[in-house]
C-alpha cells in the first residue's frame, strides 16, 4: 500500500492515510473509549464533503513524495530523483550517522532529566529524517529559524549538542550563538519565529540589491532561510502572516512544517482539514508533502525547495508527514491521548530502519559500520552528560546586563539595590561574599 | 531654526534617518504613496523607493514579526502602528519576542526596531482611534518608549530612536500632529538625550509631570494657576521607560507637591510608578500626597464625551488646589 513510486495520492482533499494504516477504521475497537485521532473515520458524510468539495474546488489529490520507503526500497521521482541520485554513498552514511547520533542524544537528554538533571526535555524521536534531511539540505548561508524539538537541525548546523541543553537546564535561554551557526534560538511562543525567518528573508533580498549596486563582482553566494514550524502551530495567525508577506514579496524562505500528528495531545484533524502542503496555494506559492519518515526525500525536496528560494522564486512550503513516537515532553503522557497500536504502525515506518535496509541491501554499510555508529552515538552520549553535569549555574548579575544594550537607569539602579543588599549577607553567602570583595 | 509641524518634523526626522542610514527602512499600512492615514511619511516612497518605505500587508504582527527578522539580519526597520487601538495584533510579538531577544540571547543578539504608534484622544474619532497603552509596555522589560511633545523633539527624538540599539517605541501625540514650532535641524541642543526629562517651565509651590498630548495643557494649567499667584513648575517626561526620576525627584525636593497628568486611566498607569518612586526618594520633601490627573477606569469613551473622560486645564488646576489644601 505504501508505494515506493514516490506517489501516493490520497482519497480527495483530504489527509487520510487510511491506506497506510489498514486498521485505522475499527481502530477504535477494543480500548473502550472513542480517543481523537489523526485519521478521518471514512464515514459516507466525509466521503459526501469530499465529493463536494472536489466538486467545488476541482482540488487535485494531495500526493506525497516518497523515494525510500519503510522496506528500504529505492522508487523513483519524475522531480526529485534528480537531486535523490546526487547523494553519495558517503552522503548517505553521513545521514544514517546523523540520524543515529541525534536519536541517541534523544535518549540520554530523556534519561537527563528523568535524573533532575534538567527541568524538561522535547524529544524529537521519530522526526529525525524530516530534522537531518532538511538540515542537511541547507547550504552555511542559509539561516534556519527553529520552533523548539528541532535538535536534530541544530546538530546540521553544527551546534554543540551539550550547549542545547543549556536551555533545558536552567542555565540560559539559549547556550549557542546564531551568528556562528546561522542557527537561531529556539522560539517557545508557537509560530513567532515563521516572521522572523521572512523578515530575514526580506533583509536577504535587500542585501542583494546593495551588493549588487556596489560591487557586482563580489557578490556572495545567495542565501535562503527555512522556518521551522509544527502541524499544531499551524493555526496559529502568524504562520498566515508569514506565508502572506513572504509571498507578496517572494521572500526566499522555505516554510519546513513538520506534521507530527499531535500537537500535545490534539490530533492534526482539529488543526485542518486539508492536507497542510495544499494551503501554499492560497498564498501563492509551492507547497510540497513529503514522506517525513524518508531522509532522501525529504534531502531532495528541501534542496529543490531552498534553490527554488534562492533562485528569487518566492517561497515554497514543505509539510513533512512524519510521527512524533514519544511525549509532547518529558511532562507529557501520550496514553491519555492516543493508541498505542498508532504509535506502532508508525514505528513500522521508521526513518532509520529504512536507510539500515537500503544501505545493507546496496552494499553501501556493513555491521562494522553500524557498530562504529553506535559506539559514536554512545561516545556523543557521555560527552553530553559529561557536560551538561558541568554546566555552571549562571550569576543574576548576566541577566542584569543583557536587559538592554545600552546604559539603562533603572536597571543600573536595581542592580545596585541587589549588590548592596547582597553584600549584606557577606561572609554567610558566598557569591554575596566574592562579589563585595570584587569591589562590585 | 525652522518652523514645522509635530507631523512635518517626524518626516523630516524619518527622511534625515534614510538619508544616513542605508541600512534603514519604514514599514507600515499606507505608508507608501498615501505617506500614510496621518500624512507622515508624505513623499518618503518618491524619494527612497519601495525596498525602502515598504507598504506593508495588513497584519500588525506581521509588521513586528518581519521586522524582527529584519533587524536581525542588520537592518534598522521603523514600524508605523495605524492607531494605538491596532497595536495589539502585534502585542505578542513586541512582548514576548522584540523586548526578550536581546536578554534570552545573553546579549549576543540585538533587535533595534522602532514602532511608531500615533496614540491620545480628543480628535473626535471612533473606536480604538484614541487610547493611550503605553503602561502596558512600559511594563515590559527590554523595551523603552518615549514620546515627543513639540516639534524640535519630535524631529530629533524619532532619529535617536533609530540609532538606539535596543528596541524604542516612539507614541506619537497625534491631536498635536499639527501644533507648530521651531525645530533647530542643526542640532539637538538640550535634546541630545531623548532619555531625559526636561523642566519647562520653573516653579515653587507644585510640581506637574505631563508627557505627550498634554504637555501643552500641562503648560496653560501652569499659567492659569501664576494669575493666581501660584508658581507651578512643569516638566515634560519626554521618556515612559526609562523614566528620568532624578529630574522628577530634584523638581519635587523643591516644591514638595506633584500632580502627574497623562490620558490613560490612572489605574495601574504611569503616575502611579511616579508617585511611588517619588514617596520612596521624596518622602521627606513631599506637603501632599502625589495626585494623579488621568482617564477613568473605562474603556475610552465615545467621542461625544470624550472632553468629560480627558484631562484638561481644570482637572489639573483642581489637583492643584487639593495639593496645595495639605
Amino acid at each position: 500500500m505504501y508505494a515506493a513510486t514516490g506517489m501516493y495520492s490520497f482519497r480527495g482533499i483530504y489527509p487520510s492515510d487510511i491506506a497506510l494504516h489498514p486498521d485505522a477504521a475499527s481502530k477504535e475497537n477494543g480500548m473502550g473509549t472513542h480517543l481523537p485521532s489523526t485519521e478521518f473515520d471514512g464515514t459516507a458524510v466525509d466521503d459526501q464533503r469530499e465529493a463536494d468539495a472536489e466538486a467545488v474546488m476541482g482540488e487535485p489529490a494531495a500526493r506525497m513524495v516518497q523515494l525510500l520507503g519503510p522496506d528500504g526500497k529505492l522508487g523513483t521521482d519524475p522531480v526529485f530523483s534528480g537531486y535523490a541520485d546526487k547523494l553519495t554513498p558517503e552522503d548517505l552514511r553521513g545521514l544514517y550517522a546523523d540520524m543515529a547520533a541525534i536519536r541517541r542524544f534523544d535518549v540520554e537528554a530523556t534519561a537527563l532529566q528523568r535524573q533532575g538533571q534538567l527541568a524538561l526535555w522535547v524529544p524529537l524521536t521519530g522526526q529525525e529524517a524530516a530534522q537531518i534531511g532538511s538540515g542537511r539540505a541547507s547550504q552555511p548561508q542559509d539561516y534556519i529559524f527553529p520552533t523548539y524539538r528541532e535538535h536534530g537541525v541544530a546538530l546540521t548546523r553544527n551546534v554543540d549538542l551539550a550547549e542545547l541543553l543549556r536551555q533545558f537546564r536552567g542555565v540560559s535561554n539559549g547556550g549557542w550563538n546564531p551568528k556562528d551557526t546561522n542557527f537561531h534560538l529556539y522560539t517557545l511562543v508557537l509560530a513567532a519565529q515563521t516572521l522572523h525567518a521572512v523578515g530575514y528573508a526580506m533583509g536577504i533580498q535587500r542585501d542583494q540589491k546593495l551588493a549588487a549596486a556596489s560591487d557586482p563582482a563580489g557578490r556572495e553566494p545567495d542565501a535562503a532561510v527555512i522556518a521551522y514550524f509544527g502541524d499544531g502551530a499551524s493555526s496559529e495567525g502568524d504562520v498566515h502572516e508569514s506565508m502572506v508577506f513572504a509571498s507578496s514579496y517572494k521572500a526566499p524562505v522555505v516554510f519546513f512544517c513538520q506534521n507530527n500528528h499531535w500537537a500535545i495531545s490534539v490530533p492534526t484533524n482539529v488543526q485542518t482539514r486539508v492536507p497542510l502542503s495544499n494551503r501554499a496555494k492560497g498564498y501563492g506559492f509551492p507547497g510540497i508533502r513529503v514522506d517525513g519518515n524518508d531522509v532522501i526525500a525529504v534531502h531532495a525536496v528541501t534542496e529543490w525547495a531552498l534553490e527554488h528560494a534562492r533562485q528569487g522564486n518566492g517561497p515554497v512550503l514543505i509539510e513533512a508527514f512524519t510521527y512524533r513516537v514519544g511525549a509532547h515532553t518529558t511532562a507529557d503522557d501520550p496514553t491519555k491521548y492516543r493508541q498505542s497500536a498508532e504509535e506502532d504502525a508508525w514505528r513500522a515506518k521508521d526513518p532509520l530502519a529504512r536507510l539500515e535496509k537500503y544501505l545493507r541491501a546496496e552494499g553501501l554499510a556493513d555491521d562494522a559500520y553500524f557498530a562504529k555508529v553506535k559506539a559514536d552515538g554512545d561516545e556523543l552520549a557521555a560527552y553530553v552528560r559529561r557536560t551538561a553535569h558541568d554546566l555552571e549555574d549562571p550569576d543574576i548579575r548576566q541577566a542584569f546586563a543583557s536587559v538592554y544594550r545600552e546604559a539603562h537607569p533603572l536597571v543600573a539602579e536595581e542592580l545596585a539595590w541587589f549588590e548592596e543588599y547582597s553584600a549584606g549577607f557577606a561572609g554567610g553567602d558566598e557569591s554575596a561574599g566574592q562579589a563585595a570583595e570584587a569591589g562590585h | 531654526m525652522t518652523t514645522m509641524t509635530i507631523a512635518k518634523a517626524i518626516n523630516e526626522g524619518l527622511r534625515a534617518t534614510l538619508a544616513a542610514n542605508p541600512k534603514s527602512l519604514l514599514m507600515g499600512e499606507d505608508i507608501g504613496p498615501l505617506g500614510g492615514v496621518y500624512r507622515v511619511t508624505d513623499g518618503l516612497i518618491g524619494e527612497f523607493g519601495p525596498d525602502r518605505v515598504v507598504d506593508t500587508p495588513l497584519a500588525e504582527s506581521g509588521i513586528i514579526g518581519t521586522a524582527i527578522g529584519l533587524a536581525l539580519r542588520g537592518y534598522s526597520p521603523v514600524c508605523e502602528i495605524q492607531f494605538d487601538g491596532f497595536v495589539f495584533p502585534g502585542f505578542n510579538q513586541i512582548t514576548t519576542q522584540l523586548a526578550k531577544i536581546h536578554s534570552r540571547s545573553s546579549g549576543k543578539l540585538s533587535v533595534p526596531v522602532v514602532i511608531r504608534i500615533p496614540y491620545g484622544g480628543g480628535i473626535g474619532s471612533i473606536e480604538h482611534h484614541s487610547e493611550s497603552p503605553e503602561a502596558l509596555f512600559a511594563h515590559t522589560a527590554g523595551l523603552r518608549i518615549i514620546t515627543p511633545s513639540n516639534p524640535h523633539d519630535a524631529y530629533w527624538m524619532i532619529q535617536q530612536a533609530v540609532q538606539c540599539q535596543d528596541p524604542v517605541i516612539v507614541f506619537e501625540p497625534k491631536r498635536r500632529y499639527w501644533l507648530k514650532g521651531e525645530v533647530d535641524v542643526e542640532a539637538p541642543g538640550p535634546s541630545e538625550d531623548p532619555f531625559k526629562a526636561h523642566v519647562l517651565r520653573e516653579g515653587t509651590d507644585a510640581t506637574v509631570v505631563a508627557y505627550g498630548p498634554l504637555v501643552p495643557v500641562a503648560l496653560a494649567a501652569a499659567n492659569a494657576a501664576e494669575e493666581d499667584g501660584r508658581s507651578v513648575e512643569v516638566i515634560d517626561l519626554r521618556s515612559i521607560s526609562p523614566i528620568d526620576f532624578d529630574t522628577v525627584t530634584a523638581s519635587v525636593r523643591k516644591t514638595g507637591r506633584l500632580i502627574v497628568t497623562h490620558e490613560a486611566p490612572t489605574f495601574g498607569g504611569i503616575g502611579g510608578e511616579i508617585a511611588a518612586r517619588i514617596s520612596e526618594r521624596a518622602f521627606h520633601s513631599l506637603e501632599a500626597p502625589v495626585i494623579r490627573v488621568g482617564g477613568f477606569h473605562m474603556p475610552y469613551p465615545v467621542a461625544k464625551v470624550e472632553e468629560d473622560y480627558l484631562p484638561d486645564i481644570d482637572r489639573i488646576l483642581e489637583a492643584l488646589d487639593r495639593a496645595l489644601s495639605y
